[in-house]
Order: structure tokens, then sequence, then C-alpha cells
């Protein structure tokens, strides 16, 4: 049996979360003190420190908003490791394997877990490096699979609905006015031609009124 | 193994062809008609709660299992095939309605000198201009003779859009390069999004003719000849990939499968795995197929009717040994010849100023021109058309944000975060649908190496572009960024160009070939009504039959050539069984 491991998230930058608005002004409500403890089912913590941080380069918090930190993106990529897509159910694995050229796409043996394996050996302990040391070693590993497959789980995570773990209250969908799920624009489809129609986001639990149950739960 | 009681007719593929077919025989006649769909059954309600990007866009719920079955793919016939191990260029749906349920709509009809494209270029530029390894044949079915089936077509989908050739008359507003249409579009076209109508405004200020994209979604609330009623479209923009949540999309369940639900001459039977057609003494005997509880059985029928989309009609006439085989070295051979894509490319990326909104829309709420599908190509370097578009399909985050102009160095960090979040609701596309010839070298046969989850071979593509694409999508591309440039779009990346065949890269689930129709045996699979030329009471339905893709989207060709089939057996057949050309 694996022994348990959480993720620590500050509160701080949980509870700031909805603050950011929509023209990403970062008004940072006072969090409550303390911490809020995730449940891990996949990574180590130590590897989920590892894995945010480096997502958090990529889609960093800075000038221009919140980041990969404040969505949530490593719960979102430990959920979906730990399920059936990180054990490459959506993947045809016949043998033999062969590599190709660039356009027969990824050929590799290894499942999306085995990827992040060998990707946090090259990541080490990258939590404890400094900013710059951090980024000269992610672009060492810029050309790796591991890498692609960790930019697009970050923007993924960024930007999923937040049923699967990352999107934290919608954070990356209002990054980018993005209104999420909803029934209907017949009103407003041919307006606003040129101008922002921004509506607040909503999730597809919120619009359907009911849990809806993701993939990463199937199986 | 165990023999199923007989049934009158059998369809393999509960997708369009299959249960459009279904609908006219089971409506029409008292024979008892069973599909056998190999995906999970359907109800509306399964789409109430479908709107998520990564479920079904990414994670692809609405395909087929690629686990279980893909296909082998190679440039030529002297490299190595390699299986498609995850979903690139092309994305075959599964269960009842098939890619019926997740298509974007985009209802094109084909050019009249489509159907005659060997002889219309023949005619106008000599033999010698045509590529010297092309496989091009003409239908032997007109556009005359689809005319009425399109038309029934339409109005069963119950398509929007605007004539723009009415018996003749030439209307501005609708594509004047159609053909004749008996009639109007049963709903006005879709509402414009702001990329559409910044489209419309720049093509028609560069001398083009726009024209509204014709959309299975219909436009406004509907009643179909069959007593179907379906509501308008809301623009939610939840459609290719998704099922329709309010059935404004017209999908197969909610337009044929309500009707089929009231005959009691009618069954379907899903999680049937089809295996082998059996064919005995020139005559179609019925099937083997895996059932849901796992055995293999024998249903017999005394008509076959093959629906089961282009690549699995093609490999399982060739795991039954139903037809010869095409060889590309000879050139003897029919089965599996004459595969085609389309050339389809994000034309030119354009980035502008104004935000657009880009998460409302349709798949099929769009602007094209035809401009280009009809050109004197004596001054230029390739034959062939295209239709230049855009469409507002509800753009998807998760997939698409980070686009940035070329100016934009980096792919990650602060920078390229800075500029792909002022960016994303500021990225339109222009693309292209172009004409895919059909070459000697590009086909299917069964791949020697790779299995399904049965056992049985993989179907094996051999297919790459030839020089005539290539110039072709180069010439398209500079005239998208034309109207790029008209539109006001501040950075434009123009799209890098046709190399080789990528199957990573998403290009339409637009395939034809492998059974194509034709006027004799000795060049086609089946006869100008999807007859097979070998067995008279087996027919093969869908774009298998098409020659060649001629730039459109095929789904509306192939389900008007599903009604031609279906009144032909209804009228002919059915009192005279036999062959029919």
């Amino acid at each position: 049996m694996r022994r348990r491991h959480f993720l620590t998230v500050s509160a701080s930058s949980i509870g700031g979360l909805l603050v950011y608005t929509l023209d990403r002004t970062p008004g940072r409500v006072q969090a409550q003190a303390g911490a809020i403890k995730v449940p891990l089912r996949f990574f180590t913590e130590d590897e989920a420190l590892a894995i945010a941080s480096a997502a958090a380069r990529i889609f960093p918090t800075d000038d221009s908003g919140p980041g990969a930190n404040e969505a949530g993106v490593v719960i979102y990529i430990d959920r979906q490791l730990a399920s059936a897509y990180g054990r490459d159910h959506y993947r045809y694995t016949q043998a033999p394997f062969a590599e190709g050229g660039p356009e027969q796409g990824y050929q590799g043996r290894e499942t999306p877990r085995e990827i992040y394996r060998a990707g946090l050996k090259m990541l080490g302990a990258f939590h404890t490096l400094a900013i710059p040391e951090q980024d000269r070693l992610l672009k060492q590993i810029e050309a790796t699979v591991f890498f692609a497959l960790l930019r697009t789980h970050t923007i993924e995570g960024m930007f999923c609905d937040p049923m699967h773990g990352g999107n934290l209250d919608m954070i990356g969908w209002q990054l980018i006015g993005f209104p999420g799920p909803r029934m209907s624009y017949l009103d407003q489809v041919d307006q606003y031609h040129g101008l922002e129609f921004r509506p607040k986001p909503q999730s597809l639990q919120q619009i359907v009124g009911r849990k809806v149950r993701p993939s990463e739960e199937d199986l | 193994m165990k023999r199923l009681p007989a049934v009158d007719v059998l369809i393999v593929g509960g997708g369009w062809n299959g249960l459009v077919m279904a609908k006219e025989l089971a409506t029409r006649t008292a024979l008892k008609i069973l599909v056998l769909e190999r995906g999970g059954p359907r109800r509306l309600r399964d789409y109430a709660d479908n709107m998520d990007e990564l479920d079904y866009a990414i994670r692809l719920r609405m395909m087929q299992a690629i686990r279980d079955e893909t296909v082998t793919i190679r440039h030529t016939p002297r490299d190595r095939a390699l299986p498609v191990r995850q979903y690139g260029s092309f994305l075959p749906g599964t269960g009842v309605g098939g890619s019926g349920e997740h298509w974007s709509g985009i209802a094109y009809r084909y050019y009249p000198k489509d159907f005659r494209v060997l002889s219309h270029l023949t005619e106008k530029y000599g033999a010698s201009r045509l590529p010297p390894d092309h496989a091009l044949h003409d239908w032997s079915v007109t556009y005359e003779d689809l005319e009425p089936y399109y038309d029934r077509t339409e109005r069963m989908m119950g398509v929007s859009g605007k004539a723009g050739n009415l018996g003749g008359q030439i209307i501005e507003g609708g594509n004047i390069f159609e053909g004749p249409r008996r009639a109007e579009y049963p709903t006005p076209p879709m509402k414009t999004p702001y990329l559409a109508a910044q489209f419309r405004d720049a093509a028609r200020s560069l001398g083009y003719h726009p024209f509204p994209l014709p959309a299975a979604t219909t436009s406004v609330a509907y009643t179909n000849p069959d007593g179907i009623s379906r509501a308008g479209c809301s623009f939610c923009g939840y459609c290719e990939r998704y099922g329709c949540m309010i059935g404004a999309k017209a999908q197969p369940t909610n337009t044929v499968v309500p009707l089929l639900a009231r005959r009691k001459n009618f069954e379907l039977r899903s999680n049937a795995w089809v295996r082998r057609i059996v064919v005995e003494g020139g005559r179609a005997r019925g099937v083997r197929y895996v059932d849901q509880e796992g055995e293999e059985v024998f249903q017999p029928a005394d008509l076959v009717l093959l629906a089961s989309w282009t690549l699995n009609n093609t490999r399982l006439l060739l795991l039954s040994k139903i037809g010869q085989p095409y060889d590309p070295e000879t050139g003897k051979g029919t089965l599996g010849s004459n595969l085609t894509h389309q050339v389809s490319a994000p034309a030119a990326t354009a980035f502008f100023e104004k935000p657009l909104n880009r998460f409302m829309g349709a798949g099929s709420a769009g602007t094209a021109i035809g401009d280009f599908e009809s050109l004197n190509h004596s001054q230029l370097d390739f034959l062939g058309g295209a239709s230049i578009y855009t469409v507002c399909y509800g753009f998807r985050p998760m997939a698409n944000f980070g686009v940035v102009p070329a100016g934009v160095g980096a792919r990650w960090g602060s920078d390229w975060k800075k500029a792909a979040l002022h960016y994303y609701d500021r990225t339109g596309r222009i693309s292209l649908y172009g004409e895919h010839f059909a070459y000697r070298a590009n086909y299917m046969d069964l791949d020697p190496v790779y299995r399904d989850r049965h056992g049985d071979p993989l179907l094996r593509l051999t297919i790459d572009w030839r020089e005539n694409e290539r110039r072709m999508s180069a010439y398209m591309t500079a005239k998208a960024a034309g109207i790029a440039r008209a539109m006001g779009a501040v950075e434009i990346t123009p799209f890098a160009g046709l190399k080789h065949y990528d199957a990573t890269r998403y290009q339409g689930t637009h395939i034809q070939g492998g059974t194509i129709l034709g006027a004799n045996y000795t060049q086609s699979v089946v006869n100008m009504y999807l007859q097979h030329w070998r067995a008279a009471n087996l027919f093969v339905l869908g774009a298998s039959a098409f020659p060649q893709n001629p730039s459109g989207n095929p789904t509306l060709t192939a389900v008007a050539l599903t009604y031609r089939t279906a009144d032909v057996l209804v009228e002919r057949y059915l009192k005279h069984p036999g062959a029919l050309a």
C-alpha cells in the first residue's frame, strides 16, 4: 500500500484566488492563517513540489496575473497520472515499438507515468533551486518528451474545468476571459463585434446543477 | 459458432449512412432490418453534461477506442508503416450515430465539375497537365443525378444557408459558383459571429463572393419532412467533438433514430464488432461478429449493406477477402485504391487588435468563398480548387492557448505567458479545404505486423502529398493571408506549407476511397449504385466510394448517395434482385 502523501499548499495562495479581477488586478484578499492539505494520488510530496515549481516557471505568477501555482496545476497533473490516462489507456500500445518519423507521432513505449518518473529524475530537488537555476535547468531539458508533456499539462491544468483539479476557482478562465460552458449565446453571438463580452465564468457543475463524473474517476 | 435467426437486411455500422438507409427501408418496406453497431448505445440525454473539453475534445470520449484498433501509416510503399498510437489527423467516432454525432455540421455539396474531374481537367488543360502518377476517375454519377438527393438530405437535416444558384439563377450572397439547386436551403443562414463578419466584409472588399457556410446545425426551429422537430442553434460552441445537447446539430440520434425506434421491423444491436462479411458463391450470406458478451456469432441475411466508415469498409472487405486487393506496383486490383484525405490547413493565423469572443459560435457558423474552386489553371503551377473560409466553432482554451505571433520567441515563461494572454481571444484562423487528387501509390492494404484486439491485421495507409497539393496550399495560403490583411490583422503567421502527410496534425475526419464507385469492375469496387461488382446483394455505403476528394467535406454527398441507393433498392432491386449495372 502506498503511503499517503499530501501537498501542503499555503492558504494564502489558495485563499487569494478569486480576487484576481477580470482586468487582472492582483487585489489579494488576506487569507486565513494555516495550510491546506491536498491528498496526492500519484506523486509523493517532494515530487509534487518539484512538478509544481517547474509548472510555475512555465506559467509563472507575475505582473500579468496568477499562474500554475494559484490554479493548482500540479493537482490536475497528479490526478491525470493516477488515472487510466497515466497508464496509457488512450493509446495503442501493442509491440513492436520502433522509432518513427516526426509525422508518425510519439512511438515510445513509455507511459505518461514513466515519462514523469524519468522527468522527475532530471528535475531532482527542483523546488529548492533559485529561480535562475530553475530556468537554466528547464532550458536544458526543453527538447525532451517530458518537457513537452509537462508544458501541455500545465496549460491543460490552467484551463480545464475545475472538476479535473486544476483551474482552481476558474482562475485560468478569468485570466483569458473564457466563461466556461454556457447554454446559449443566441443573443450575443452577432453582437459585441470588436467588444469584450465577458460573462462571469461558471463550471460545468454549476451549469448543469449536479456533479459530473470526470474521466479520471472512471477507471 | 452460434447461428442467429436470419434477417432480411443487415447493415454494418450505425452512423449517418447505415441509419439513413435503415430508416428508408424500415419505413418504406416490411422487411426485417438489423443494424450492427460496434460502439455503445446512446440516448439524447447523454449530451446534457458533455461540455467538458478534457473528456470530450482531448480524451475523445466519442471516438473509437484507439487501444483496441488503429491504423498503421507510412508515406510510400518503401517505408516502414508504424501504428498511429494516439489520434491525430482524423477522429473516427463510435457508438450509435457514429461520427455523425461529433461532427461540425459543415454541409457542402460538391460542384458539378467534381463528378467528372478527369474529363473536365483533360478537356480544359490536356492530359499532359495532369500529375503523371494520378489515379483520377469520373464518378459515373453526375451532379444532376445526385441533385434531388442533395435536396432530400438537406431537408432531412434542416441545413441552413443561402442559395447562390437557384435553378440557374445566380443569387448574390450565396455561393454563386455552386451547381444549380432546385430549392432554397430549408433554413436561413446561421447568425454571423464577429470573425466571420470581418471575413465576409474583407472578402467582399477584395472582390470575392463570400457566403455563409452551409450548416447542418439548423439556424431556427425546424420540422423536417419526416415530422422530426428540432430547436434552432444557441451558439454555445460545443459542436465538433461533442454531441449537441439541444439537438440543433443534425445527428443520426436526433433525426433518424427517433423514427426507427417506432418501427417493429427494425432492430439495432450495439457493442457488436463485425469481423467478417461472409460471401459464398457470389452472394453475401451474412456476417460474423463478436457480441456484447464476447461470443462470436454468425448472423445470416439476404441483403448486406456495409456502412462502417471509409477505413472500416475497406478493412472488412480486405479481411473477408472479397474482391482483389489493389497493388500499386502493377495497378491491378481495386480494393484499397484511391485513398485520399483533404488539403486541410490553417492557411493564415491572424492576430487582431480587438477581442473576438471566440468562445461563442458553432462548428458550422462561418463564412467561405468559392472563388478559388474553379480557377483558370493555364498560368498556374497546380490543378484543383479550394474553399477558403473561417469558422467560429467555439474556441477551446486547453488545446488552443499559447499561440503567439512569430516575434515572440519564447514558448514558456513570463514573456510567452504575457503575449499568450493578450492574444488568446485576439487570434483568428483563415483555413482552407482543398481538393486532394488520387494517386497510384496512395492506397490501403492490411498491415503485416500490427493487429487489433481480436488479432485481426490493422489497416495500413500509404499516403503522402504530391507537388500539386503543396503548390496549391502555398497559393491558397497567400490568398488567405491577403484576406487576413484586409480584415485588419496586425500580425499574420502563414501556414508553413505541406511537406509530408502528417498523422499528428488534425485535418478533418474526411478520408475517402478504398471501395470506389465506377462504370466498370476493372477500375472500381462498386457500381454507381454502390453495389459490389462481385456480389449483387452486397452494397458499400459512405465516402469509401469517392474516387477522390473534391475539396469539400464529404458527409452531405455520402448521405445523398445513400438516399439514391435506397431508392434503387426499393424501386428496382427488391422487386428483381440482381445486378443493377
